[in-house]
């Protein structure tokens, strides 16, 4: 029975990696965004427990464990500051909140 | 059998991922992420990731999509508005963003050559009880570390929340 080959899943985190890539760097509303950051973060899980299984061993559960927890408490916060954004300048789209750059 | 599963979800969460960008209602992006991530899971069970394919479902579909799908209907989100973005990035976007891909296939592929096969059953060690050996003995410090992270992460959403209220 054929398995299926190691660098398939790290093809497939590649690919779901530069999605989040042109999802952040495309999309103008900060919600979307950040979803498109989640869905980066996905893909370097997959690779972290594809390589985990390659080597045998549990090292690569912990790392995709603890980014696990990072990306929930940055959800968090950065949902808390998306509100507080809303908040002040009513709007969701990157392109009216800069004005640091001007 | 490994093949046809790998393929099916394979596809599922490509397709899914796809559609987060193209999507241009945040709540059908929103929507496609957690299809993203129900497909992760079934790979992680491949891969034989128990413990992280029920964290998977639990934490990243559970609970951080809740709070987006939660935020979006809060904030009343709309379909966004696309508007004239500069001309470097309508020329070079694309062809920018597939380079990108192409580099990092082309180093998976070189720099991994002859990497095993991927069996169902073939790695053991993933159950909540050997992850639990792992970030209790070895990866004690980082454990600890990332708990204090969470507790500021949740005092400053607080924060952040209760400032909104006022």
């Amino acid at each position: 029975m054929p398995g299926v080959p190691l660098s398939w899943y790290l093809i497939l985190s590649a690919v779901l990696f530069s999605l989040g890539v042109a999802g952040f760097l495309l999309r103008r509303n900060v919600i979307t965004v950040f979803m498109s950051i989640e869905l980066m973060l996905n893909g370097v899980n997959l690779s972290f427990i594809a390589f985990s299984y390659q080597w045998k061993q549990v090292n690569g559960h912990i790392f995709s464990f603890f980014v696990m927890v990072v990306a929930a408490a940055e959800a968090a916060v950065g949902l808390a500051i998306i509100l507080t954004v809303f908040k002040n300048r009513s709007t969701l789209n990157i392109d009216e909140v800069s004005s640091l750059k001007d | 059998m490994d093949v046809i599963l790998f393929l099916i979800f394979a596809a599922i969460a490509v397709v899914c991922g796809l559609n987060v960008v193209i999507q241009s209602h945040p709540i059908s992006s929103a929507i496609s992420l957690i299809g993203v991530m129900g497909a992760l899971a079934v790979l992680y069970l491949l891969l034989g990731a128990e413990f992280l394919a029920a964290a998977q479902v639990i934490v990243y579909a559970g609970a951080v999509m809740v709070l987006f799908v939660f935020v979006i209907m809060l904030l009343n989100a709309g379909a966004e508005i696309r508007h004239g973005r500069s001309l470097i990035a309508q020329v070079l976007g694309i062809p920018l963003l597939f380079t990108f891909l192409g580099l990092m296939l082309y180093f998976v592929q070189h720099m991994l050559p002859g990497t095993p096969d991927v069996h169902f059953g073939g790695f053991k060690h993933g159950t909540a009880l050997d992850v639990g050996r792992a970030l209790f003995t070895q990866y004690l410090l980082p454990f600890e570390v990332v708990s204090v992270l969470i507790l500021i992460a949740i005092l400053g959403a607080v924060v952040l929340a209760q400032k909104e209220m006022e």
